[in-house]
Order: structure tokens, then sequence, then C-alpha cells
């Protein structure tokens, strides 16, 4: 097949790299090549390497994202896996569908949300993206079809979940969608003095849905002050007269762009801390509201290219998650080293999770999990995300493979101690290694 | 009666865009092509999508000798041809058709023979409705010959020809014929060439198509801009246009 020289990254824009990035458009083209190695990518939303190959080929599914079967009474959806959130979403929520796991944007696909296995802001209820995941089908090193699910073939099922494309391609995935009465939200925000109030808030988290904005810039014992914020879907009953009219279909406020790379100079430790000043007492004023689905799950979605606000040189997007134990004292020590290498984040955010899967690779674990923006400048962002790694480490949590750019084997190891039992799955599948990335060879991942 | 509008060559970038931008409006669909397997995926997404009746049928355009049954079943009962959309095409490669004359012979009869004598045979199924429309995908490359791909070109040139007359004898029996001249759109048939610009994306090809058939053009470039370029390709003199390595 044709392909493209093409320069690719992730989301992040760190690392960039080239490729000979090829993309099938009929189902039959979606064939391993034995010669060289790949990955398949979809929408490029994951952030770092993952969907990165320099030393092969780059496969873009984004063509292959048909709609194969929906059942409208069951709710159950048979697609390609290069279909979009975003196009689920168009197709059936006017319907009364909605995703019963969505991460903060629409625009990734079927195959990304399996392949990192995914999580949104009711893990601490419903669990990661393999929850609503019936069955799958991957297309193996050795050109098998394999019909995978919790039943049929298990070992592969939850290899594939959260194995970084790793397995084979995902070509087509079965999930099961939920229904709801309307396409609006009710949200609560709740102010919190300090980061062990915001945990306190989260320990016994009983709403649908929940997250938090920490201001990361608040020292002493204002340290992790912030915003809880609930939510849950509203019935048709709830909503206000103006949304009765279409409650699934509500007016959405038009996306902007933003066209270029910002300087890095914009976001600086003054300007993000008027932000976040200003951001808390905005949000903690609003204590009840409803809210258009959009705006809930997906307000980084109306800003297309938002990975520019970060310079040209890009950024990391650290994400790790803490078990209960030890998970105010990490927290304050991430917050700690953070503040200490005058790092200023605007978007740092914290969140309850619920118990892991039985994917060996999934990244959710029962604790809290932080989320921060880390501008790639020289060497700091590396010395500052090694720390943050070694207090992960010591505290036993785990940084989210989706996001990382910087781990090292021996760390990933420890902080993935079902990695064995992937590579048994892996090394049955796919022996030579044909579905490679640079991610994979960053972890060495293939060395027992 | 049920309307429903036929895909020649359904699996192709543009059919699907055009077909998305049909289904989106209500029209019923058929689709056509060879590949059985990827026309059933391209008719239950569109099926599911926007909750449209689809069926496919299986059509090699080079086998002539299949069209009149492929015309007799197409359609059902009480069923009436309401549009045809015609985006039959074959690049080939004409280095290789200089020695395979085979080759030579798939690139003309897929992109002109064919569809031309198929449109013919299907124009007259709908000539007793008096209405509907006809749409022929031809290309830039139809515009002026090209050392490099001068086989596709003058097949695809030959075919725009054949529109033009086909609109002709159309007219009066209130059936409109529209010809749409592609430039660079983005599908597997350009994907990795080199010397690709301003790429258009097929979803905006196909909604474009639609929307100049609801106008009421008679031929068009696509995206517009293509018509500038193409004039002043055109306006090149032969003397000067042999000796350039286009």
């Amino acid at each position: 097949m044709r392909y493209k020289d093409q320069e690719l990254s992730g989301w992040n824009q760190f690392p960039k790299c080239r490729c000979r990035v090829t993309r099938p458009e009929r189902y039959s083209a979606l064939v391993p090549d034995s010669n060289q190695s790949q990955i398949a990518r979809g929408l490029g939303r994951s952030y770092s390497d993952m969907a990165l190959n320099e030393a092969g080929q780059v496969v873009l599914t984004t063509r292959l994202n048909r709609i194969l079967a929906f059942d409208p009474q069951t709710g159950t959806l048979r697609a390609e896996a290069g279909l979009s959130l975003d196009e689920i979403i168009e197709t059936f929520l006017p319907r009364g569908w909605f995703l019963p796991v969505t991460p903060g944007t629409r625009f990734v696909t079927l195959g990304g949300c399996v392949a990192n296995d995914v999580h949104g802001k009711n893990h601490h209820n419903t669990g990661s993206f393999a929850s609503c995941v019936q069955s799958l089908e991957l297309i193996t090193a050795g050109g098998e079809y394999l019909q995978c699910s919790p039943m049929t073939n298990p070992e592969v099922y939850w290899a594939t979940l959260g194995g970084l494309g790793l397995t084979g391609f995902i070509s087509e995935v079965t999930i099961q969608l939920r229904r709801v009465e309307s396409a609006y939200m009710h949200v609560e925000h709740h102010a919190a003095e300090d980061l062990d109030e915001l945990i306190e808030l989260m320990a016994e988290d009983i709403s649908d849905y929940s997250v938090a904005w920490i201001d990361c810039l608040a020292k002493g014992d204002k340290q992790g002050r912030g915003i809880y914020m609930q939510g849950r879907h509203l019935d048709e009953d709830e909503l206000a007269p103006e949304h009765r009219i279409h409650p699934l279909a509500p007016d959405l406020p038009r996306a902007r762009n933003l066209p270029f790379n910002l300087p890095r100079t914009v976001l600086n430790r003054f300007s993000v801390k008027a932000f976040n000043a200003w951001y808390y007492a905005r949000e903690a004023r609003k204590t009840s509201f409803a809210s258009d689905y959009h705006s809930y799950f997906y307000p980084l979605d109306s800003i297309h290219h938002w990975n520019r606000m970060y310079g040209s040189k890009g950024f990391i997007q650290y994400q790790c998650v803490l078990p209960l134990e030890s998970c105010s004292e990490g927290m304050h020590q991430l917050l700690d080293e953070l503040q200490r290498q005058g790092h200023a984040s605007f978007l740092a955010v914290l969140k309850r999770m619920g118990p892991s899967n039985q994917a060996p690779l999934s990244f959710p674990m029962e604790g809290y999990t932080l989320a921060v923006d880390i501008p790639v400048s020289g060497m700091k962002a590396a010395t500052l995300v090694t720390e943050l790694n070694a207090i992960t480490l010591e505290h036993e949590g785990r940084v989210y493979l989706a996001k990382d750019a910087l781990l090292r084997p021996e760390a990933f190891r420890a902080m993935y101690p079902g990695w064995e039992d992937w590579l048994a799955v892996k090394q049955e599948l796919d022996p030579q290694w044909r579905f490679e990335s640079m991610l994979s060879r960053r972890l060495e991942m293939n060395h027992e | 009666m049920n309307k429903t509008v036929l895909i020649l060559g359904a699996s192709s970038g543009i059919a699907r865009g055009t077909a998305g931008a049909l289904a989106r409006r209500g029209h019923n669909l058929i689709l056509a092509g060879r590949d059985e397997e990827e026309l059933q995926r391209i008719s239950s997404d569109l099926s599911i999508r926007y909750e449209i009746d689809t069926r496919i049928r299986l059509l090699d355009i080079v086998d002539l000798a299949s069209y009149e049954e492929f015309c007799t079943t197409l359609l059902h009962e009480g069923e009436q041809l309401s549009g045809i959309v015609c985006a039959v095409g074959y690049l080939g490669e004409q280095e290789k058709a200089f020695d395979d004359s085979g080759e030579a012979v798939k690139i003309i009869a897929s992109n002109y023979m064919g569809p031309a004598v198929l449109l013919d045979q299907l124009a007259n199924m709908m000539l007793p409705h008096k209405q509907g429309f006809i749409v022929g995908i031809a290309s830039v490359a139809g515009d002026r010959g090209r050392q490099s791909n001068f086989l596709y070109g003058s097949a695809k040139g030959g075919f725009a020809l054949f529109l033009q007359g086909l609109r002709n004898r159309l007219f009066r029996e209130g059936i409109r014929v529209l010809t749409i001249k592609p430039g660079f759109v983005d599908t597997a048939m350009t994907y990795g060439l080199s010397g690709m610009f301003l790429v258009a994306q097929p979803e905006d090809i196909g909604e474009d198509i639609v929307r100049a058939l609801e106008k009421g053009r008679d031929s068009i470039y696509l995206p517009r801009f293509w018509r500038y370029i193409m004039l002043i390709i055109r306006l090149i003199p032969e003397k000067i246009f042999k000796r350039m390595g286009l």
C-alpha cells in the first residue's frame, strides 16, 4: 500500500518523529505487514509516543469507521474500530443513547478507547471502558481474525484492553450504550479549602459522575484547594421548560479554534496564578446548575487545537493514580514537587477511582488519580517528571501509559506487576513483535 | 412510490461521501460495486446512521455482458429510480499500460466504456417518470492530455463529453445530468501520491455534489477553485504545453 512520509506526534506535540503512514480504506486492506513493524493510530488524541513508530509503519484507522449493527431495543452497537465517540454521540444521542464511559474528549476512536482502556468521570462506580465492551475482533500478526470477549479468548480480550495496540489490529468493537432521557446534566460544585478536604469529599463518592479541579499553585495550608464537581444525567421531567422542546438535541456552543502555537511565555506562573484565583472564585459560586452534556463532559473540545496553548515544543500531561492508603501523603508530595520546581498548570484534575479490572496493563486502580499539564521547555520538564515518577512509585501508584512520555523500563515493570501475564499473551500472538511502537521500545516491553 | 438512488462504484471515497450526503437527506440507496464485503459494510453504516433503506448489488463495470441482467433486476416492484451517481473509476498505472495492453483496456473500459454504456441503459429506465438526476464523476485529468496519465485522462474526458450529450438528450425529458470534475480528493486513489496540494475531504465533496444538484448546475469543478487552475492549464498553447513535464 502507498504510504506518506509524515512527521507525527501525540496530542501533546512531544515527542515528534517522522513515520511512514498508511491509511487503509477497505476492511480487507487492514492486513498486518509481515515485513515491518506497525502500530495502529486513530484520531491521534493519545499522548506522547504510543501511536508513533519510527522503525516501521503507522496505520491510520480513521477511514475504517463504519457502523455495522445496532439494536434499538438493547443499545448494543457493533462498529469498526475507527469510529469516533463524536460520531456515536451524533448518531445515537438523538435516539436516547449515550456512552456508558467516556474520556474527556469525544474525538477519539473506539479502537483507541480499547487500546488505552480509557476512563471517565464515573470510574468510581462504573469502571473503565472495558465495562461497556462486550466483544472485539482482533487481527493478529499471523493474519487471524480473533473474536474476543470476557468469555471467548478472555486472555486476548484482557491483554487488548489497555494493551496499547500491541496485540494486533483492533478491527471491530461491540459496545453497550446506556439510555438517557435528556442531553442535559445536573451539576453541583463544592469548594474545598485544601487537599484533605477534597479527598474527604470524594472518599465515599455516591454521585454518578465526579471530578475535582485543583489550584496547584495554592501553597501551605491551602495546598490542593479546589472545586469538587458532581454531575448526573437529568431526566426529561426535571428539565427547564426551554430544554424540554428538544431534550436530546441541545444547542451546543460553537467550537473555537486555536489557529497557531502560543509563545511559551503566555502561560507563566503569574498568568496561571491569576487564572486559578479567578476560576476558583467563579466556580465556587456556582453551587448547582444544569449544563448540556457537551460542556460537562468535553469542555476542552470547544477549543479545537487547545494543545497549541503550550507552544510548539509541546507538553507532558502527567497522570498518575495512588492507592487509597498512601494517597493523601503522596498527593501532597506530588504538589510540593510541582511547586518546588516552580511549575504552573491550570489544568490539574483530581478524581476518585474505583477498583481495577483484570486487564494487566489497564491504568485505573482503587485510589485517586491526579493529572497535570507540564509544558516542555529544555530539560526541566524531564527532571520534574522523573521526580514525580519516583514519588508515584514510592507510594505504590502508577502512571497512565496513554499519556506518559518518559517512564523507564524498570519503573514500568514495578508499576504494572501484571506485565508478565500480558507479555505471555503477546508472545503467543506476535512472537516477532510485528506490532510495536516507540513506546513499547522505550519501555523495553519485549524483554522478559 | 419508493424512490431510490443508485450509486455505481459505491465503495470509492467520493461515492461514500456522496452517499452520506444523499442519505442525510433521506434518499434510499442501492450500492453497486465489486467488493461485496465492503459494500455490505458501507450499506449497514448508511442505513443505521441515517435510518434509510439500503441494499447492495454486485457489478463489475468491465463486464458489459452483465448489464442487461443488472438493469432488469435492479428495482423492486413499484420502486422508482430517482437518481444515479456514477463514481466508477480506475486510475491504473500509465507506465504499466504501455507494456500491458490489458491494463490499458481496463483503464479505458472502467472510466469510459463501461460507465457510458451502462448509464445509457439506465437512463432509459428513468424516462417514463420524466424526472430524476444523473451525476457523473469525471476528472480534471480529462481537460487536457498530459504525459503522466493521459489514458485515464482521455477516458475521463470522453466520459465528460458523453455526459454533456446525455444532458442534452435528457433535458427535455425532465432528467438532469450533472458533471463533476474533482481535483485532488483525499481518498485511497490519491493517498501518498506526490505532488498533491489543496486536497479536499470526500465528505465535503459529497455534500458539494448534492448541493450542486439542488441548485440545478450542469458541470462543475470541485473544489470550486479548480475551475481557475484548469482555465490556466487549458489556456497554455500546445506549442509550450508539449514541452512541459506535467
